[in-house]
């Protein structure tokens, strides 16, 4: 059985592992996962670990009731390998992430499946 | 980061000989607002007859059909059916909202090609009355427009997307929230004037800036509002229109661009596909911003109005801000944007852009009432669909401006 771009990245993080496809024609990095390259239109498209740094390039705070879980946030990242991704910031309040805030991801899990998160990178570390 | 795609046509010259040729020869709204009772067809098929009607013209005389709907995706089938007809050019093209404005350039090419005589344009929505709503079609969404690497973030599409945008326009050029409010505010203004708006109780900046939070930057009056309505437009060869009674208004321009579909996909957030779909329809019409009387855009949330001000050219990337502030697209401004009240104020059932279409004729035509401009030669209307996905811009004039 075959696997699609999505089907793969999921067992990838089901298994605690952030990946994202890398170009084998013109080496830049793809997210969303796809068949085919969108800078240059290669297929083959080849699986590498994220390196997980990123900066938030930008940031909503959703309003949702208390009994429903509260406020929540929800960000664009930017990775340093020059892809987005949607995700969410956690480890401060939804108000406090910020635009240019550095962030690192780490796999944590939703309905028992992996899904990669991001907190700030602490002060002085990798930037 | 940001990555536009490239375009390799120049779709303005190969368009260009297709200026004015086509003219919409009738429109006409029904059940805006509130239509307890009514379902999607009915609020359609009562829009489509009173535009035939409106055009002079029977059902009969209807051989080429436009139409989509968000609930089905066979939908020109079922309207076909409904409204008896037979047509030799059928087109379900659905990129969200800004379809209906995206239905112009190919009918243009069936009608000018002779593979049909009359086409209507046509949407009904009882999304804020059917008993299948609003919050069913997202929930059925979920599963026919999967976007797996946004909803495990929870992110209540299509509002978050749009904060977003409002985010980081606001972080790159300063814009504020009080100048996102003053788009709420001058759509209010504009709806005032309007017997057909929906909301039309008075509106200030502060209550923008107080009501209820949804996703920051934007609280609820930032958002469209969630009615029922039907619109539809006939569109005709120019020389045909001439001979029937209402004054034709003619597509000067149209072009429509799609960049991606998730917002976390999108290139620039600060810069939508308007950019491209405007700058090939002014040239198609052989235009600029500065020619145009009046911008019907599609304002699904204040950000909207403000992105494409900029990107239709009316203002410099990051000064939209600037440019709504201080009431200047409310009545008596520099430029007067959604003159019905938009979608913010009149009516937004889904999708608007038929309705942005409906309100530029009706100014260019001089029967727009209370609301009526005084100078009335030239339109800019721009059509928004997904989350910023697809743009699509017409340029639309009178007789004078052939
Ligand atoms: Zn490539």
């Amino acid at each position: 059985m075959q696997m699609s771009a999505q089907t793969h990245y999921q067992a990838e993080l089901d298994a605690g592992r952030f990946c994202i496809q890398q170009c084998p024609a013109c080496e830049r990095h793809v997210f969303a996962p796809r068949e085919l390259c969108p800078h240059c239109g290669a297929g083959g498209l080849r699986w590498v670990r994220a390196s997980g740094l990123g900066t938030v390039y930008s940031t909503s705070t959703i309003a949702r009731k208390q009994d429903a879980g509260g406020n929540h946030n929800v960000a664009l990242i930017d990775l340093d390998e020059g892809v987005r991704m949607m995700s969410r910031v956690e480890g401060l309040v939804p108000e406090a992430v910020t635009i240019g805030l550095r962030v690192q991801a780490h796999v944590g899990q939703k309905d028992g499946r992996g899904l990669v998160l991001f907190t700030p990178v602490a002060q002085g570390g990798a930037a | 980061m940001s990555r536009i795609p490239p375009s390799h046509l120049d779709a303005a010259a190969v368009n260009r000989g297709l200026r004015g040729r086509v003219a919409i020869a009738g429109a006409a709204t029904y059940g805006c607002g509130e239509a307890p009772g009514m379902d999607d067809m009915t609020l359609l098929v009562r829009a489509a007859q009173a535009a035939v009607a409106d055009a002079g013209l029977t059902m009969q005389d209807i051989d080429g059909l436009a139409t989509c709907s968000v609930n089905a995706s066979m939908w020109p089938m079922p309207v076909i059916e409904h409204l008896g007809i037979n047509p030799t050019y059928v087109d379900g093209t659905m990129i969200g909202g800004s379809s209906f404005i995206a239905h112009l350039l190919p009918a243009i090419r069936a009608l000018e090609a002779g593979q049909c005589k009359a086409v209507l344009v046509c949407y009904g929505s009882a999304q804020r009355s059917a008993t299948f709503g609003r919050k069913e079609s997202i929930a059925a969404r979920r599963f026919l427009d999967p976007q797996p690497y946004e909803f495990p973030y929870e992110p209540v599409l299509p509002v978050t997307a749009y904060a977003l945008a409002a985010a980081r326009h606001m972080h790159e050029f300063g814009t504020t929230r009080r100048q996102l409010a003053e788009v709420a505010v001058a759509a209010r203004a504009w709806a005032q004037k309007n017997p057909e708006a929906f909301m039309r109780d008075p509106l200030s900046i502060d209550e923008v800036l107080a009501a209820r939070p949804i996703a920051s930057p934007l609280t609820v009056r930032d958002c469209c509002l969630v009615t029922d309505g039907g619109g539809a437009i006939v569109l005709t060869r120019a020389e045909r229109a001439r001979d029937l009674p209402r004054p034709p208004v003619y597509v000067l321009g149209n072009a429509t661009a799609v960049w991606h579909r998730q917002i976390s996909c999108m290139p620039d957030l600060t810069t939508t596909a308007a950019a491209q779909s405007g700058a090939q329809a002014f040239a198609m019409a052989g235009m600029r911003a500065a020619d145009m009387d009046m911008a019907q855009v599609y304002d699904a949330f204040t950000i909207n109005t403000i992105l494409f001000l900029e990107d239709l050219g009316f203002c410099a990337k990051g000064e939209g801000g600037a440019f709504v502030q201080d009431g200047g697209i409310a009545p008596g401004g520099r430029l007067a944007v959604n003159t019905n009240g938009g979608g913010l104020s009149c009516v937004h059932p889904g999708m608007y852009g038929i309705f942005a279409l409906i309100e530029a004729v009706r100014q260019l035509r001089g029967e727009a009432g209370a609301r009526q401009l005084p100078i009335h030669r030239t339109a800019v209307v721009h059509g928004n669909g997904g989350t910023l996905s697809s743009q699509s811009t017409a340029i639309l004039g009178t007789f004078d401006t052939l």
